[in-house]
């Protein structure tokens, strides 16, 4: 019945679904923000631990969200340990491109590591209204990158 | 078949969807969405075409033929709607954008006029947002009081906490939803009138749900204001309806100001048309008032009764079929319910699910359906996958929502 459907929901987005890493709060974050996806009332906050050189030393989430949306954050924080915040910025834009049109034919190659991790959740855009449960981690990632206190994805 | 002696035979109500006979990705089109829209049959589609190619016009003053066809037919959709309300008075029927609109309407010119402060509107823990909010807005402005009734564990309003929010008689108005568009829930409509009339309280109900599946009689039930939309009566979008005593439509200012509203203007001042002119300013929804009467007679033709029938045998069967799949819980057992199951499990995200049923070609709604404050009534977070019926659903239909349902466990386990 629902073959067809294991595109989406590849095996990896399933378990990063079901057991999330990196979930839980980091209390000595230099940077946090809110993600907010008002239409199915997915929320999730962002935490990023900067190190002396200025990368991201750690990352983690919280939240409540479906599959999709969670195994997107358990994947952020996991690909973006060690980035700049411009390298993180870079990595969240092609992310967005990837959910959005299947591929990313643009990417730096220094992320194609990075983006192979990702590959998965690429199947995402056929389904227009899913989009954003893959991008709200990466929208908040942009919110906490800039300072911000608050991102939705609407 | 036939159901309580009167004849109605879905498989020849479906050719009339047009829609219906669709494939979606391969699949036979499973529609159950149509608490949140009704597909539409083709006398209504034909109608409104009609309209258009042959009798189209604005209506009121245009004094030359098609103009008056179209007012003609414009005023024709407004005593269709007050006979299929058993309103008393067609005057009483204000066209309106839909129901969200319509009780807009009262909260605005009603509750900011005839409403004091010190009085208090109470609606139910089972309100779809437009029920809520416009009261919210007017508690803003005018300083007036919010109660809320209780929602009993099985979904039932509780008569003895509204009772005893009556109970100091500074309720002015009661607002509630006819049936639930998340539990089903069908309120004893009757009973709560005669309560809050005891208590000096105006009743007003969101009939949006309930208008579409059993017959309204507003005399009998007595009720101040009653609201509906065309959409999800089979009708078309752009049009809702707001029922509602002549006495108090006469008492109420304008809601809105602009052409056809007004008896006379100078530069300096207005006179108010009587209603229901008074509260339809602009050009109206022309067409659609066209389509909603088509959609009036459809279901008036099929018999009310029978449509509530046919629905009552679905809503058993559903009530047999969904209760028991492994991992899912059905939000509310009322006694007296509709064909809407509002539905979480303990597998899957709402909105994962949703997607998963629309692959089998099942169309659900996936979130917390505008009331939010009745998910956490229920404890529910992230939000319930829900089916609605309408008539030409069946219990083919309603096996294969529970077989999906019952394979999409295994698809997340």
């Amino acid at each position: 019945m629902f073959d067809d459907l294991r595109d989406l929901y590849q095996e990896v987005i399933l378990d990063h679904g079901r057991k999330p890493r990196n979930f839980r709060r980091l209390e000595d974050a230099d940077r946090s923000a809110r993600g907010d996806n008002p239409m199915c009332g997915d929320r999730l906050e962002l935490f990023l631990k900067l190190g002396p050189d200025g990368r991201i030393a750690d990352a983690a989430f919280q939240g409540r969200g479906c599959a999709i949306s969670t195994a997107s954050a358990s994947l952020l924080t996991e690909t973006v340990k060690g980035k700049t915040a411009e390298e993180a910025h870079a990595l969240s834009d092609s992310f967005r491109e990837l959910a959005m049109t299947g591929t990313c034919p643009h990417c730096q190659a220094a992320l194609e590591e990075e983006m192979e991790r990702l590959q998965p959740l690429s199947g995402v855009h056929e389904f227009p209204s899913r989009v954003k449960c893959a991008t709200l981690a990466w929208h908040t990632l942009n919110a906490a990158l800039d300072g911000a206190k608050e991102a939705s994805s609407e | 078949m036939s159901f309580d002696g009167v004849s109605f035979d879905v498989g020849r109500v479906r050719r009339d969807f047009p829609i219906l006979s669709q494939k979606i990705r391969g699949k036979d089109l499973v529609f159950l969405d149509s608490g949140a829209s009704a597909q539409k049959p083709r006398v209504v589609i034909d109608a409104m075409v009609r309209c258009m190619e042959e009798r189209y016009a604005n209506v009121h003053r245009g004094a030359y033929f098609l103009s008056e066809a179209a007012t003609e037919a414009y005023e024709a959709a407004r005593a269709a709607t007050a006979r299929f309300l058993n309103a008393p008075d067609p005057r009483g029927i204000v066209f309106a954008k839909n129901s969200t609109e319509a009780i807009n309407l009262v909260a605005h010119s009603w509750g900011r006029h005839v409403l004091q402060p010190g009085q208090a509107v109470l609606f139910s823990e089972m309100e779809h947002h437009a029920n809520i909010v416009p009261w919210h807005l007017l508690k803003e402005d005018k300083g007036v009081e919010l109660r809320v009734v209780r929602v009993t564990d099985s979904g039932e309003i509780d008569l003895e906490d509204l009772e005893a929010k009556l109970a100091d008689g500074k309720v002015g108005l009661v607002a509630i939803a006819h049936m639930s568009n998340v539990l089903g829930t069908v309120a004893p409509a009757e009973r709560i009138v005669r309560m809050a009339h005891a208590a000096g309280a105006k009743v007003l109900f969101d009939g949006s749900q309930a208008a579409v599946h059993r017959r309204v009689d507003l005399q009998a039930l007595d009720a101040d204001f009653y609201v509906f939309t065309g959409h999800k009566l089979y009708g078309p979008t752009g049009i809702g309806v707001l029922a509602a005593k002549l006495e108090h439509l006469e008492r109420m200012p304008p809601f809105l100001g602009g052409g056809d509203m007004i008896s006379v203007v100078t530069l300096k001042r207005s006179e108010w048309a009587p209603p229901p002119a008074k509260f339809e300013a602009g050009t109206p929804p022309i067409v659609e008032a066209v389509g909603l009467h088509a959609a009036i007679d459809y279901v008036t033709a099929l018999g009310m009764e029978a449509i509530e029938a046919h629905e009552r045998r679905l809503v058993d069967h559903a009530m047999r079929r969904l209760t028991d799949i492994e991992g899912v819980r059905l939000l509310g057992r009322a006694q007296d319910r509709g064909g809407v199951f509002a539905m979480a499990t303990d597998y899957a995200h709402a909105h994962d699910l949703a997607t998963l049923l629309d692959r089998a070609g099942i169309a659900v709604r996936a979130g917390r359906h505008c009331a939010e404050p009745l998910h956490t009534r229920f404890g529910v977070e992230g939000g319930t996958v829900r089916a609605s019926f309408g008539l030409y659903t069946t219990e083919a239909e309603v096996d294969y929502l529970a077989e999906a349902l019952t394979k999409a466990r295994e698809f997340f386990a």
